[in-house]
């Protein structure tokens, strides 16, 4: 390799690397736009199980729909590796997620079974609501427990 | 000059024997120590309400917070505790304790053999529990099962790692006065001993000075997280906004006021208080929110 060539690749290699460091990657905002829809739409059911607010049976509804969708959408590309809270900023997502995939995988799938069985419940009354709300509550604090950081 | 050598060592010895006197442990009184009868029931409420389990239990992941095996580890900068074992093995438990020595253990810091423990077993707080009550937990520990793994040693570096030095830190340190005074409603009283005598919040959401006392006039403002990254956050001050029953509802369900869900250490701590009564989740939240005034 002679000098000018070996120019020519460092400058590559840098060129490459940088970015790589420096830019953040667009899946760790878009799954945190999924957690914020989560919480827009799990305050309604939270809200009335929390007696915050009134019981209705069509916003429960409602929003234990929009629930069930949003855990629906396929979370392949939202969680690639190097996309940890040691690897990047703004994320307390933990590195113990990737070293266990598959048990975060059936957490998700966990929540999905609790979403499903709100959406079934929601309208039926507030005391099923509750014991639905409790449910998902739990599959989200099982997660939260194990792959999040404290916020700092 | 033989003279002088002879008081200096004189001196010597009258300020290490002073030292070995003050810093020697100091059990609790016999009188106090009568013989109580515990309720494995109510014992069971305290358990939860002092939340053993969440530093005693395995660490395996989905391990039972009934078997108190021990083995946690609590990194600090004197160096790294591990949670013991105090299920009731008779060999590597707490099986063949007596009331008198849990109650001890529990409230002063001692151990059978008159050894001081570290205060990352918050004593500090259990000091101001009711002895009855620590009676009761005494009484509901000895039903939970047994487990015979052998408790680790803590990973101390010197000077730390004399025992006796802990002796001179009570003597700074242990109290058992409360901290938040004045005049408290009932509801606030009943929060204030669940917080500072049983559920010990203190002890994360508090910082501490260079000798790993807390801060008191920093009570519940917010601290570094001792076991990793991120800071456990502020329950008063400017930063924190929450209601009573925001508190009360948050202990109760996990869901903060913007409905985000409980994580991290403090998860284990709402699967705790779960298992109290609401009345005392409001007194709980009554004393957070008097606290943080």
């Amino acid at each position: 390799m002679n000098f000018k060539t070996f120019l020519g690749t460092l400058a590559l290699t840098t060129a490459l690397a940088i970015p790589a460091i420096a830019d953040e990657d667009p899946a760790i905002a878009a799954r945190q736009g999924q957690f914020k829809l989560f919480s827009h739409n799990f305050g309604v059911v939270g809200g009335m199980a929390q007696g915050r607010i009134d019981y209705d049976a069509a916003m429960a509804q409602t929003a234990a729909d929009n629930l069930f969708h949003l855990t629906r959408v396929n979370q392949t590309r939202l969680w690639p590796e190097g996309t940890d809270a040691q690897s990047a900023e703004r994320t307390r997502a933990l590195p113990a997620i990737w070293d266990d995939l598959d048990d975060f995988v059936a957490k998700f799938a966990a929540l999905q079974g609790a979403v499903e069985n709100l959406q079934s419940v929601a309208g039926s009354g507030l005391d099923e609501l509750r014991a639905g709300v409790g449910q998902v509550g739990q599959a989200c604090q099982a997660c939260h427990e194990v792959y999040r950081a404290e916020s700092s | 000059m033989r003279k002088f050598v002879l008081i200096a060592a004189l001196l010597a010895i009258v300020a290490g024997a002073m030292l070995w006197i003050t810093s020697a442990p100091r059990p609790m009184d016999a009188a106090t120590l009568e013989e109580f009868e515990g309720d494995t029931e109510r014992g069971e409420k305290i358990f939860f309400a002092a939340g053993c389990g969440s530093c005693h239990m395995a660490t395996e992941r989905d391990a039972d917070p009934l078997v108190l095996t021990g083995g946690r580890e609590f990194v600090s900068d004197f160096g790294v505790f591990i949670a013991p074992n105090i299920s009731p093995d008779p060999e590597h438990g707490i099986g063949t304790w007596s009331q008198a020595e849990f109650m001890n253990a529990v409230m002063r810091g001692i151990s059978p053999q008159g050894a001081h423990y570290y205060p990352a077993f918050p004593y500090t707080s259990y000091i101001r529990a009711e002895p009855q009550d620590v009676a009761d937990l005494y009484a509901y520990i000895r039903t939970l099962p047994a487990d015979a793994t052998p408790s680790q040693p803590h990973r101390i570096g010197f000077p730390f790692n004399i025992r006796r030095s802990v002796g001179l830190w009570k003597l700074l340190y242990l109290r058992e006065d409360w901290v938040i005074t004045g005049d408290l409603t009932a509801e606030e009283a009943r929060g204030r001993y669940l917080a500072e005598a049983l559920s010990h919040c203190a002890e994360c959401h508090t910082p501490r000075n260079a000798l790993g006392a807390l801060d008191t006039a920093r009570w519940h403002k917010g601290a570094a997280n001792p076991s990793g990254t991120g800071r456990i956050p502020a329950i008063a001050g400017d930063d924190f906004g929450w209601t009573e029953f925001d508190v009360s509802a948050y202990l109760e369900t996990g869901l903060t006021p913007g409905f985000d869900v409980v994580g991290g250490s403090m998860a284990q701590v709402v699967r705790n208080l779960q298992q109290l009564d609401k009345a005392d989740l409001d007194s709980l939240a009554a004393y957070v929110i008097r606290a943080s005034e």
